[in-house]
């Protein structure tokens, strides 16, 4: 059979702006705003993974490696829930809400309406490639808009699956998927977009929201940062320990913005800690885990270059206690585990995003709070393990992050009825479950007056007399009222 | 200069980090503090306003001073509502758990506001701020300098000067402030100088909230009686020339009517300038003043374009020393005129008349989404279009400009009128960072979230995060085979 050489055809700003203006005209038309076409689109959704599952599987594992376990529950099944809840209950987030009126706008009624944005940019990450791209489009079908998907290059097998997937089951005339690196990414963020959602790092959010600003385009950045966990003693070891694992390497292999990213625990316990993991590692990943497959490989030559960095590090690379094999051709590293590397090397400086826990001792568990706080920066989760009541406290009361758990990890993200997002560095905007639809929608005031019911005291010629019962009204106290019509109260 | 600002604002987050802001009794005495400037300062207040914008006492009360009493009051009575966390419902397969939403302040946050309501802009966002346990730094505009000079000699007095400064200043301090790294910024002003704020945010990845401007449309329909025709007509006047002479984000800026009806209406609002303001409405030193020479000549040349000048139907005498121009009216100017294709902000009233009525729908769409679109009609369809075909931050219906005293419903805009919303608990809100909060119990662990992997664990795992506890039962009892088997191997 002959080959075709198809001239591809370069994505630059014209393209990106016929992009644009065929989706705004779909917009205007309405097309996205009826409660139909987002039924069908999102039925449509699980349809798509209903008989593609084989090959979204087979496409996480070309990139990632990843087990089909992670893929087949944390990328597709919760993307199917995803659409059902919306499917569920958007009838009911579509609705107007009523407001409570006041004396100050009496007599009146209010409700607030939740409009689509209208045309909204959604940049996706490598690490939960599918997930990631298509969760938040959920919510912007859900909220009623027009989309363009951008996932990353970094997952090249399921980029073009989703590129496929979404022209043969979607709506193409208003949701599209452009394929591409930074020069695509580039062209699309020139655009105007009434939206646009970011999941990734912070160094491209910064781009991402320069390029915003200069539209005035309102953003939702889904970062990460150093998400610490800190294991207090007295508790079940063997349970945290597995819930800890489970979080880091049972996490894309420690690449995501959630896992756990470092611990703190106390000089004493340490020893115990380390037993533990070593103990649980060997139990689920066997004696030999370069070999095996119930782990993500690192997803390329450039992360596995800069995590052997912040291993091979001088100061770093004689406090493993666990671990550290590699295999460069597989791209594989071991689950390891550091005792006390020094607060200054460089894994204790940025976020290590693979399969390296460094363990950080203190005196007592009290003085992680501090520790915590003293990085300047907010992560996107922080986990205590615990049965000390107090200690739980001072954690929600001290500790800033996007998200806590107590006595586990990762969790929170599989609850719709919590928003999913972070705070500082870590990003800003949540989304999942009605949130979703939230953050894809504005909220607008609509305020019903009659034409009865004027107060004469609003209008010109002011005077004191008008003043004085301004005050009243506005003071909200019946007797105030009536003093003031009786003109009983100062001016 | 710059050196002390940046060690100031150092100084300010210590002082946040060191948790001072964030006890429900420290906001509570803020906010109580607050009150009582407003109370004690009420006649200086008067009297700044007066000096910056020619305000009369009355409006200054009915737009600022007596809406932030309001305000501060509903923050005092709700704070602790407000500060109270609230719990998620959870699916029964998270037995043993719970999860909560953990209101938190974010830190240490800039409110920038602007010159036309210098009080009211400034410490609306202040309330919420406070009442959400932050550390807040104001930059008051310049160009209110009575005012500016008011809150930067007289906050200090019943503030904590620790945690709630005001840097007085134009520009050049606004730019130095915007180089600090804050956890939020609030912007209240122009597009041109929103752009600028959120930029310069991206670089430290702070959120931001701009509340902005735009062309509002009042569209007037044809009422029937006359009654409703008189109120309408009072509303309209009474919000465009009477908050701040029109120079209002919520302003109307313009008014469509049907052809028909035009000349019923011009009519009707002269004789309705006549009564509030008098034969002579300078004399009734109810019409603020244009707020400085740069704004007043912007304004003449709107109306001295020649294209524009023979629409004045009413008006257009303007006093340049003493920024004075009085209530104006003018008929279908041309369209692609600066006065109808930039915001106004300013006591002159386009009025655009259309075949029918529901021409203003397209007309409205065609143009930058408004901070408000209004709409005088009791057409009940016309009403369910305005909401559902046209895109604004807010819509009313019979009325004008009083949706920013209502503090249940969001103010806010959309597009090139901002983002982001305040007012009520809105404002406690947007200077909020609501965490979330999930705790586990030891017990109840799925022996299956481990691995090593298998169909079995796969088909409990699938079972579990569909709820299909049917499902997961008859696996576990092994009653149910897994339908799953591994693809790749």
């Amino acid at each position: 059979m002959g080959s075709e050489v198809e001239k591809k055809a370069v994505f630059d700003t014209e393209s990106a702006k016929e992009v644009v203006k065929e989706l705004r005209d779909s917009f205007v038309a309405g097309k996205t705003k009826t409660y139909e076409w987002r039924r069908t689109q999102l039925a449509a959704m699980l349809k798509m993974m209903d008989e593609n599952e084989p090959q979204i599987v087979a496409a996480l594992s070309d990139d990632l490696s990843k087990p089909e376990l992670e893929s087949s529950i944390y990328e597709i099944a919760m993307l199917k829930n995803s659409c059902k809840l919306a499917l569920k209950e958007m009838k009911h987030w579509m609705m107007p809400e009523k407001a409570k009126t006041s004396m100050t706008t009496f007599p009146s009624s209010a409700e607030i309406v939740s409009d689509p944005l209208g045309v909204v940019l959604i940049i996706s990450a490598w690490n939960y490639p599918f997930l990631l791209s298509l969760d938040p489009v959920v919510g912007a079908i859900a909220a009623g808009n027009a989309i363009v998907l951008k996932p990353s290059e970094i997952s090249p097998a399921t980029a073009s699956l989703l590129a496929k997937l979404v022209k043969k089951y979607l709506d193409c005339s208003c949701i599209k998927v452009v394929e591409g690196a930074v020069p695509e990414t580039t062209a699309l963020l020139e655009q105007k977009w009434d939206k646009i959602m970011y999941t990734g790092n912070g160094r491209i959010a910064r781009i991402v929201m320069a390029a915003a600003a200069k539209h005035l385009t309102p953003v939702v950045l889904e970062l990460g940062g150093k998400c610490p966990v800190i294991v207090d003693s007295g508790i079940n070891l063997q349970v945290a320990t597995r819930r800890i694992i489970a979080g880091k390497w049972g996490c894309n292999n420690g690449q995501a913005c959630i896992s756990p990213d470092y611990i703190i625990t106390t000089k004493d316990y340490a020893p115990e800690l380390v037993d533990s993991f070593k103990c649980e590692l060997e139990r689920f990943y066997g004696k030999n885990p370069l070999e095996s497959k119930d782990l993500s490989r690192i997803v390329n030559s450039n992360h596995f270059a800069r995590l052997l960095k912040l291993l091979d590090e001088d100061t770093v690379s004689s406090k493993i206690v666990y671990g550290g094999e590699r295999d460069e051709t597989n791209l594989k590293i071991a689950p390891t585990i550091l005792l006390d590397v020094p607060k200054d090397s460089l894994i204790m400086n940025e976020e290590i995003f693979g399969p390296l826990l460094p363990i950080i001792t203190i005196d007592k568990v009290e003085g992680s709070f501090d520790l915590i706080n003293s990085s300047g920066t907010k992560p996107l989760a922080a986990y205590l393990f615990t049965n000390n009541k107090k200690l739980k406290e001072k954690f929600v009361e001290k500790v800033s992050a996007g998200g806590l758990v107590v006595n586990d990890t990762t969790v929170h993200l599989a609850e719709p009825a919590l928003p999913f997002g972070g705070v500082g560095d870590s990003g800003m905007g949540a989304y999942h479950g009605k949130f979703s639809f939230d953050t894809f929608s504005h909220k607008k005031a609509v305020l019903y007056r009659s034409f009865a019911g004027d107060a004469a005291v609003r209008y010109p010629p002011y005077t004191a007399g008008k003043l004085r019962l301004m005050r009243a009204l506005l003071g909200g106290s019946i007797m105030g009222i009536i003093r003031a019509l009786l003109g009983w109260s100062k001016p | 200069m710059e050196k002390d600002l940046g060690r100031e604002i150092m100084e300010m987050r210590e002082c946040y980090r060191n948790g001072n802001t964030k006890p429900m009794s420290w906001r509570r005495s803020q906010l109580q503090a607050l009150r009582s400037f407003l109370q004690d300062y009420e006649v200086p207040i008067f009297r700044a306003l007066n000096l910056d914008l020619g305000k009369h006492y009355v409006e200054a009360f009915r737009d600022e001073v007596g809406l932030l009493k309001k305000s501060v009051n509903l923050a005092l009575n709700d704070l602790k509502r407000w500060m109270t966390s609230t719990g998620a419902k959870l699916p029964i397969i998270a037995l043993l758990s719970s999860a909560e939403l953990v209101p938190e302040p974010l830190g240490l946050v800039l409110v920038i506001s602007p010159w036309n309501f210098p009080l009211g802009l400034s410490l609306e966002p202040l309330i919420g701020a406070i009442a959400a346990g932050n550390a807040v730094v104001l930059k008051p505009s310049e160009l209110a300098p009575a005012c500016s000079s008011l809150l930067a000699n007289t906050l200090p007095k019943y503030l904590d000067n620790q945690a709630i400064k005001v840097f007085e200043g134009g520009p050049a301090v606004g730019q130095q402030l915007l180089q600090q790294k804050w956890d939020k910024i609030f912007f209240t002003g122009s597009a041109k100088v929103g752009r600028i704020v959120m930029s310069e945010a991206a670089k430290n990845l702070t959120p931001v909230t701009l509340e902005l401007g735009e062309k509002c449309p009042a569209v007037l329909d044809s009422l029937s009686w006359s009654f409703d025709k008189e109120v309408a007509i009072k509303r309209i006047i009474g919000a465009k020339y009477g908050s701040c002479a029109g120079q209002a984000c919520i302003s109307i800026d313009y008014v469509l009517v049907e052809k028909s009806f035009s000349s019923t209406v011009v009519d009707m609002m002269k004789a309705m300038i006549k009564t509030m303001y008098g034969d002579n409405p300078r004399e009734s030193h109810s019409v603020a003043r244009i707020i400085n020479k740069h704004h007043f000549l912007r304004l003449k040349n709107l109306i001295t374009d020649p294209n524009v000048k023979d629409c004045i139907v009413f008006g257009g005498s303007m006093d340049e020393d003493n920024l004075y121009i009085e209530p104006t009216i003018l008929v279908n100017p041309p369209l692609e005129s600066a006065i109808m294709t930039e915001e106004i902000f300013g006591p002159l009233l386009p009025i655009i008349t259309l075949d029918k009525i529901e021409d203003s729908i397209d007309f409205i769409k065609k143009r930058p989404k408004p901070l408000a679109v209004y709409a005088f009609t009791k057409n009940e369809d016309l009403r369910k279009r305005m909401v559902s075909e046209t895109s604004s931050g807010s819509v009313v219906f019979n009325d004008a400009i009083v949706q920013f005293a209502a503090d249940t419903i969001p103010f806010g805009g959309i597009g090139e009128s901002g983002m982001g919303k305040y007012h009520g608990k809105f404002t406690f809100d947007t200077f909020t960072h609501y965490k979330a909060v999930a705790r586990r119990s030891f017990f109840t662990d799925f022996w299956y979230r481990f691995p090593p992997w298998n169909n079995h664990k796969l088909e409990l795992l699938e079972d579990s995060y569909n709820f299909d506890y049917f499902g997961l039962l008859l696996v576990i009892l092994g009653l149910k085979r897994s339908r799953k088997t591994f693809h790749v191997n």
